[in-house]
């Protein structure tokens, strides 16, 4: 009852995590059903589906999860940073490898548009009932993945510049929620290679 | 004494550029009674076709374009938002002793992407217009329909973001901004009623988002992840819009019963009945909703187990209703009650709910929704819940709260003469579409068989009961703000927060900090006497 309501307009210490947490479980939704879409036609289309995943370029697919582990590890690292300089450094080398892990991305999707692996007419497998649903849900969610992707860029490279500055808004806490959300595409990716790349690949 | 809200900076850029809750809600109130009247006259001209059995009026792609545009406008830019982004930011923060939501820049956010999403959706509906219905079923929606489906969906899109973001800072602010003392089972219903409601918001709308995405996709593509020429299914549309679409009606309903379980102690001079019961049910109803979507497709070729369990599930939600039902009822008990035009209007809610959550259940059993799916009886079950339901307690709100968002009273006479015009007129125009539906008259026709002629000219009747019911208060509240009587800080003697700072408030809420009550609704504790804690200003 003593707590005057004009000190703090703002936010409380834990605003923008929570709110930051509240967020990610809404996204986890919104790639949740995608996942369901994909269920649907591994399901449905077992065949097809092992067929056409087999197109996919596996070792760009590896190397783009080991950038994306190690940015990972840098934000936390950049998060837990004493100094907001090397705060600053560790924010611009996890964009860096965002923009890294994006440029291996294009690359597999201009090889895939000159296979004819764009859904659409003279798509190459266009015999393999399913192959093209596989290849329109890869695109998306590759897509929905790499805007994620710019996005979380965006968000660091804004609070590096400013880390590196010691800006009141680029402060560890802000460091730390920006992290959540590039842990949280990290692991969308933990999803979506296993099951884009690895899945019915043997034999 | 500082300025009030309403006076603190009186350009356009200082209204537009505020992050101020409650000016914010101001803006919302104005946009969404824009789009509450161009879906009401989408409502209007259907009503007008189907006083005859012949279309004579409009023909069927132009009546198919009609029932989408309301359909569009009323779930997606007026039901969604109305009761959360309006009552819910204005009075979230002086409900709970805070300044402003935790996040007052991404709340002016929200406004803009609502708006710009309800433009992008106008413009589609104005260059020519949707024909799927505003369930965008597929294949229809992605190969078949040569209308501007792309477009709605991405206005649709762009407001599910408006509603993710209000959830967030909802949920956030009453994590976070809770006066000292004022623990959970000390908040106001309404509070609770946001809180949950704000779950259903951040959890399901991405849901619609994606699927709405994926509608596009197969449009652009030509593929078919829901169009079974290509192997697609159908059914996981149905799955993943319903998995929005229903809890929506929650989004829509819970924030309703917030308000009705303000107005019904307030009026009746008594605590609420079972208060933990109320807040519990408000969950209850909220995470069972979550698990209901498949009896909307009993008939679509769901498997018969599955539609075995969402149709016991769908009785499961019946429970918690059902306790709200009974408890609002008990409050009223030995009350000393008032019929004010808020007052009215709840208790309108509590029958009119009551219709349509007992029709629900005729709806939720297998073998009876075989015969009732995709008739009147569908239409006049969700308009009882949707209209009767959610606008009445709109109603409800706007009367109770305005006194203290504009400072004036409402004109009594007026507002209690337009209350029961609403209720009468839509008694008379959806009730005689339970009798239609269960004699079988399908849905989203623009002609039918003669026999059906009374019925839906009592229907129409009844809309024009109803439109005028709805357009007088824009005249009396005018007349308000002009002329009503100055409020002061609590006409109605309620126990709420909201009612100790001025009205209107000032732009930071509470000049000095509120006083926390021991338990909400203490009107037995106000009865006592004027000494009692809730006079005290401290």
């Amino acid at each position: 009852m003593t707590r005057d309501a004009h000190a703090l307009p703002g936010v409380e210490p834990d605003a923008g995590k929570l709110g930051m947490w509240a967020f990610l479980a809404s996204e986890v939704l919104f790639f949740g059903g995608l996942f369901v879409a994909y269920l649907y036609g591994r399901t449905h289309w077992p065949q097809g589906w092992s067929g056409a995943s087999r197109h996919t370029d596996v070792v760009l697919g590896t190397v783009n999860t080991a950038v994306l582990l190690t940015s990972s590890a840098l934000v936390a690292l950049g998060a837990a940073a004493p100094a907001r300089r090397l705060s600053a450094r560790l924010l611009w080398s996890t964009a860096a490898l965002g923009v890294l892990f994006l440029a291996i991305k294009g690359v597999e999707w201009h090889a895939e548009w000159r296979d004819g692996l764009v859904p659409g007419v003279d798509f190459a497998l266009a015999d393999t009932p399913g192959a093209e649903e596989f290849f329109a849900l890869y695109f998306v969610m590759t897509g929905l993945h790499g805007v994620h992707m710019l996005l979380g860029i965006a968000l660091l490279a804004v609070l590096a510049t400013g880390a590196r500055r010691d800006r009141p808004w680029a402060q560890a806490r802000q460091v730390e929620v920006a992290a959540l959300y590039w842990h949280f595409v990290d692991v969308v990716w933990i999803f979506l290679y296993p099951l884009l790349y690895l899945v019915s690949r043997h034999g | 004494m500082s300025a009030s809200y309403l006076t603190d900076g009186l350009t356009i850029r200082s209204w537009l550029a505020t992050t101020d809750h409650k000016r914010i809600a101001i803006l919302y109130a104005i946009a969404i009674t824009g789009f509450f009247f161009v879906g009401g006259a989408a409502a209007t001209i259907i009503r007008l076709e189907l006083a005859t059995p012949a279309g004579d009026l409009v023909g069927h792609d132009t009546y198919n374009k009609l029932f989408t545009a309301h359909g569009v406008i009323m779930v997606w830019l007026f039901l969604i938002p109305s009761i959360p982004s309006v009552l819910g930011n204005f009075l979230l923060p002086l409900m709970i002793g805070a300044s402003d939501l935790a996040f007052p820049r991404i709340n002016l956010l929200s406004w803009y992407l609502y708006v710009a999403g309800g433009l992008v959706t106008l413009a589609a509906l104005f260059l020519g217009g949707v024909d799927t219905g505003w369930t965008f079923y597929t294949p229809y929606s992605t190969m078949f329909s040569n209308t501007w489906v792309t477009l709605v969906l991405v206005g649709v899109f762009i407001t599910g973001f408006s509603s993710i973001a209000t959830g967030v800072n909802f949920i956030v602010t009453l994590h976070a901004l809770r006066a000292p003392g004022l623990t959970w089972f000390k908040l106001p219903l309404f509070a609770w009623a946001i809180y949950a409601t704000s779950l259903i918001l951040v959890l399901a709308t991405p849901v619609l988002a994606i699927t709405t995405l994926l509608v596009v996709a197969e449009r652009l593509f030509q593929v078919g992840i829901f169009d079974p020429a290509f192997g697609g299914d159908p059914l996981l549309f149905q799955h993943l819009f319903w998995f929005y679409s229903h809890p929506a009606v929650y989004v829509m309903v819970l924030p309703a019963m917030g308000v009705v379980s303000e107005v019904l102690p307030c009026f009746a001079r008594r605590p609420v009945f079972g208060y933990r019961a109320m807040a519990w049910a408000i969950l209850g109803i909220a995470s069972v909703g979550f698990l209901v979507w498949g009896h909307h497709m009993f008939v679509s070729g769901q498997s018969p187990a599955a539609s075995l369990a969402f149709s016991l599930l769908s009785f499961i939600v019946a429970i918690p209703s059902a306790i709200k039902v009974f408890n609002w009822t008990a409050t009223l008990y030995k009350g000393a009650i008032r019929f004010d035009a808020p007052m009215l209007y709840a208790l309108g809610f509590v029958g009119l709910f009551t219709i349509g959550g007992l029709t629900g259940l005729f709806l939720a059993s297998l073998t009876l929704d075989v015969h009732l799916t995709d008739t009147y009886f569908v239409v006049a079950h969700f308009h009882y819940i949707m209209v009767g339901g959610a606008v009445m307690a709109y109603f409800a709100g706007l009367h109770f709260w305005w006194p203290k968002a504009t400072g004036r009273m409402y004109h009594e006479l007026w507002s209690r003469i337009a209350a029961v015009l609403v209720f009468v007129g839509f008694n008379l125009t959806f009730f005689p579409q339970f009798l239609l539906g269960a004699q079988g008259m399908p849905r989203r026709y623009h002609t039918y068989p003669p026999e059906f002629q009374v019925l839906n000219l009592f229907s129409s009747a009844g809309a024009g009961v109803l439109a005028i019911g709805y357009l007088m208060p824009l005249a009396y509240f005018a007349w308000s703000l002009l002329r009503g009587a100055k409020a002061g800080d609590n006409p109605f003697a309620a126990t709420g927060i909201e009612w100790q700072t001025r009205s209107p408030p000032p732009t930071h809420n509470f000049e000095i900090p509120p006083f926390v009550p021991p338990r909400p609704y203490d009107y037995d504790a106000q009865e006592s006497g004027p000494a009692s804690g809730l006079e005290v200003k401290p």
